[in-house]
């Protein structure tokens, strides 16, 4: 709770309906879409203009309060948790799209816009932006710039990181800067923009956006893949990439992925396959199909019993929008899904499919895995309950594990997810000691009084274990 | 924690399926189809909100205090949620549970206990008193007193949104279906199973099924020509409808309400009285009985008579199912006038029922009707049982945006397929419609334009 004469301050910013401090709004805003993770913070506030956002981190830093910045609550690091208390500021009021222009190919937006309306709008312009994280029907373009994101079309288009080309923020000390712009190129200083995207709300509160559109390929066409075993489908990748093909999405999922989000979406998936790859190109009609023809070839050279080309774009989007679901249809097996997002070099992804495997078996926890295979980037999803605290302890033992791997195999702890509060003990073995103490100093620069977001990205390392067998 | 709120926490530790709110795993794909949550943006007035909120109560970390009841019953149960629900939560049967246990231990507020006591305990599950009230109502309605009364500025002393529902009341009759077929000369005979008695319609040429009509208790009163209407579509189909006089109201308002056990008395009821009727389907003509009727099977699982529970619940389908999958096909007049219809999803008909195809079937079937997809016919138009009596607030809200998306259609004519979503509707028609727009129940509008065989 804070202290009346505080909490006169901020509701003078925004009025009495836009602060929340009531028990059952408190525990509203305790969590996100990170399993076992939750924390009370004690206030929230929905500003609607950068001017409130200034005012709002002005009384806040005056009086050295945790501050974090909310979207729709879908990450699934931990993100928006308010680990230290402090004030929840939810961006749901600031969601505009300030404008599409045509002539420059960008789009302004404010934070709280929800990702998939803003697909929808610029796609009706005739445009196209690629970045799509699995949660697009809730997440926010905020959000997804503060952490990152990723998505399925991430090996041929990229990233949120390079799409956004200028940002307003908001400092630690309440002043508002303006990076980047309507600019392909720009090197005056230091690159802020690309700093602040995927700083988890820990250095700045981002409250506009400029982010670089591209034109809508002309012809899109999918295919499903299916195989009698996960190495074979895991090969496949890598075969295309070296290839020289580069598919817009390539996406992998093992037998117990599939059969839930089969449940679920109820579109014909192969439920008898050991695993399946969704694969979609797109482009001028006539390279696509040249292309899937060849990556057809493949993948009935590496193994595939069958190959299913979708008669419609629609077909292919249906089988992308199923594969969306299938964190949260994993848990149609075991309440508790906790998923992770190692990523490795292309050319790793079977040794990584079958290192998982392996240690799955070694500490006796059911793994199911898909992903975004083409970059590498897999979602080894632990079902588990979270009552079980045995299980639970497992489980987190083979996540460490899987780290480790994937940094052995030249990966990283997260391809897209973002450190956020569960993965910070493991970021000195991704980044080093010197990694680490560098980017430190960065949010001491950017946040002296640590009150963005505290307790993410940075934790005391976690010693690796090793176990002797 | 007061005491009294911890004697609530642990009526919740009992009786909230635990394992159903682990299922819950917050990845929030609930959000964007839940009503309440577009209207606020708030977390707490989303499905994934209240789970949490609920979840929060049984660990002890939250009191169930007013501000935790206000949002329980903030939601209006459509159930939107549950489809777009990747890890299958079955969320309505946690508000239902929540439900329950609010209202039989926290003090109800003085207007809502008197709705409850009136509609819920003294109305509903009689149908003569139905009946009475329907012929009340008729002659209200009929001799000129709606109008004098309305001239006169009595009903001022009524809060803004029942004036607004007095208006709308279709003209209501005492009759009930059964006796509606006689007198219109519906062929008909008697018959009786163990003492209970029925009405029976033979069906117009050959016989593919018999099926059992639920008439439901206010559609029987307030919507007595759409049951007849239901009646001749059925028989027009091939069916031999069959109306048992025993059968109750279905107890939908009652469970959403947390009347859980009048709810399972009056399901219990209905089950042997169709079990007696010897049918091979249950037809219902609104969404909101038919899934309430569909989900006996989980009511009254620890019920005596489990098993014809879930055996009466496997027949249940919506006339909509029964004329398009199972009939003979309708034959459409050709010279029926042009019209552009829309169509308003009933909520649980959809979302429990899961009916969504048949309906638009029926209407893209039509010679004349040239329908348009309703944006946004999966939201709850606001109805959503007695939610637009004990919320009018939030229902007015929704009702605002789902007038501008059928404004954006440009239909003369909005479908529904359950009494609540019609009134509601034909509300929203009345306050901000364009003139000349009406909202009808799919059968009444198939009834005008099918080629009837049996005359």
């Amino acid at each position: 709770m804070f202290d009346p004469s505080i909490r006169e301050e901020l509701v003078s910013i925004v009025g009495p309906k836009h602060f929340l401090d009531d028990a059952t709004n408190l525990m509203s805003y305790s969590y996100d879409a990170t399993p076992v993770v939750q924390s009370l913070p004690d206030g929230v506030i929905f500003p609607a203009t950068t001017e409130d956002v200034a005012k709002i981190v002005r009384v806040c830093a005056s009086h050295a309060i945790p501050i974090v910045a909310r979207g729709a609550g879908s990450n699934l690091c931990g993100g928006t948790v308010p680990v230290a208390g402090g004030l929840v500021i939810a961006m749901g009021r600031m969601n505009r799209l300030i404008e599409i222009d045509q002539e420059n190919l960008t789009a302004t937006i404010q934070p709280g816009l929800n990702t998939k309306e803003f697909h929808t709008r610029v796609e009706q312009a005739g445009l196209f932006y690629p970045p799509d994280p699995s949660s697009m029907v809730i997440c926010t373009m905020g959000g997804n710039i503060a952490l990152g994101a990723g998505g399925l079309r991430g090996l041929k288009y990229g990233t949120t990181k390079d799409y956004v080309l200028g940002l307003e923020a908001v400092l630690a000390n309440g002043e508002v800067i303006r990076t980047g712009g309507k600019l392909v190129k720009d090197v005056a200083g230091y690159d802020l923009t690309r700093l602040l995207v995927g700083s988890a709300g820990t250095l700045a509160i981002i409250t506009e956006a400029t982010v670089k559109l591209i034109p809508q390929a002309p012809f899109r066409r999918a295919l499903i893949a299916m195989y009698r075993s996960l190495d074979e489908a895991a090969r496949t990748v890598s075969r295309i990439v070296a290839a020289k093909i580069t598919p817009c999405t390539l996406e992998f999922m093992d037998q117990a992925t599939t059969r839930v989000v089969e449940n679920f979406a109820h579109i014909g998936l192969p439920v008898d396959a050991r695993a399946i790859l969704a694969i979609e190109q797109d482009g001028e009609e006539a390279s696509v199909q040249r292309d899937l023809a060849a990556i057809e070839e493949i993948c009935r050279e590496q193994g595939a019993f069958a190959v299913r080309v979708a008669k419609t774009p629609e077909e292919g989007a249906q089988v992308m929008e199923a594969r969306r679901s299938a964190l949260s249809a994993l848990a149609r097996l075991r309440p508790t899904t906790i998923l992770e997002d190692a990523t490795v070099p292309r050319s790793e992804v079977a040794a990584m499919v079958l290192e998982i495997e392996r240690i799955a078996a070694k500490f006796d926890v059911r793994i199911s895995t898909f992903g975004h295979a083409g970059d590498g980037n897999l979602h080894p999803t632990a079902t588990t309950d979270a009552r079980d605290a045995d299980e639970l302890h497992r489980v987190e033992q083979a996540f460490e594990e899987i780290f480790w791997t994937a940094v052995e195999l030249g990966g990283t702890i997260t391809g897209e997810h973002g450190v956020g509060l569960v993965k910070a003990p493991y970021l000195e073995w991704k980044v080093g000691h010197a990694g680490v103490e560098i980017m430190q100093g960065i949010k001491r620069a950017f946040d002296p009084q640590n009150i963005l977001n505290p307790g993410k990205i940075f934790a005391e390392t976690r010693k690796r274990v090793v176990v002797q067998q | 924690m007061t005491a009294q709120h911890e004697k609530l926490a642990d009526q919740f530790r009992l009786s909230l399926d635990a394992d159903e709110l682990e299922n819950c795993m917050r990845c929030g794909f609930c959000l964007p189809a839940c009503p309440t949550f577009v209207e606020t943006g708030l977390e707490a007035a989303s499905p994934r909100g209240r789970i949490a909120l609920m979840k929060a109560v049984v660990h002890g970390a939250l009191q169930p205090d007013d501000g935790f009841a206000a949002q329980m019953d903030l939601c209006l149960g459509c159930r939107a949620c549950e489809p777009a629900c990747p890890s299958d939560v079955r969320y309505g049967r946690l508000i239902e549970q929540t439900r329950d246990v609010l209202a039989s231990h926290a003090p109800q507020s003085g207007r809502s206990e008197l709705l409850r006591a009136v509609f819920l305990r003294g109305l509903f599950p009689h149908t003569r008193r139905m009946r009475m009230l329907g012929r009340l109502l008729g002659m209200y309605q009929g001799i000129g007193l709606a109008d004098r009364v309305r001239a006169s500025g009595l009903l001022r002393v009524l809060p803004r949104h029942m004036q607004d529902m007095e208006r709308i009341l279709p003209r209501a009759t005492g009759r009930g279906v059964a006796q509606a077929c006689r007198q219109a000369g519906i062929p008909n005979r008697t018959e009786r199973s163990g003492g209970a008695q029925m009405l029976v319609l033979p069906p117009v040429g050959e016989r593919v099924g018999r099926v059992g009509l639920f008439r439901g208790c206010i559609m029987d009163v307030l919507f007595t020509e759409t049951n007849v209407n239901t009646v001749r579509l059925l028989r027009e189909s091939g069916f031999e409808v069959v109306i048992p006089e025993a059968q109750v109201c279905c107890g939908a308002l009652h469970g959403h309400a947390g009347e859980l056990a009048g709810a399972r008395e009056l399901a219990q009821r209905n089950v042997a009285v169709f079990a007696a009727a010897q049918v091979d389907y249950v037809a219902t003509n609104a969404g909101g009985c038919g899934a309430f009727l569909k989900e006996y099977d989980h009511l009254l699982q620890q019920a005596p008579h489990a098993s014809e529970a879930s055996e009466f619940a496997g027949r249940v389908l919506d006339v909509s199912e029964l004329l398009v999958d199972h009939g003979r096909p309708l034959e459409m007049r050709a010279d029926a006038e042009m019209e552009t219809v829309t169509y308003q999803d009933s909520c649980h008909l959809r979302n429990v029922m899961g009916v969504k195809r048949q309906p638009r079937a029926l209407l893209e079937s039509m010679p004349g009707v040239t329908y348009c997809e309703l944006p946004g016919a999966d939201h709850c138009c606001g109805s959503a049982g007695i939610y637009n009596l004990t919320q009018p607030g939030m229902a007015s809200d929704i009702l605002t945006h789902k007038m501008d998306d059928v404004r954006a259609t440009g239909a003369q004519v909005v479908v529904t397929t359950n009494p609540g979503c019609q009134l509601q509707m034909r509300l929203g028609v009345e306050r901000e419609g364009d003139p000349g727009q009406s909202a009808v129940h799919l059968v009444d509008l198939l009834a005008q334009r099918v080629a009837f065989h049996d005359s």
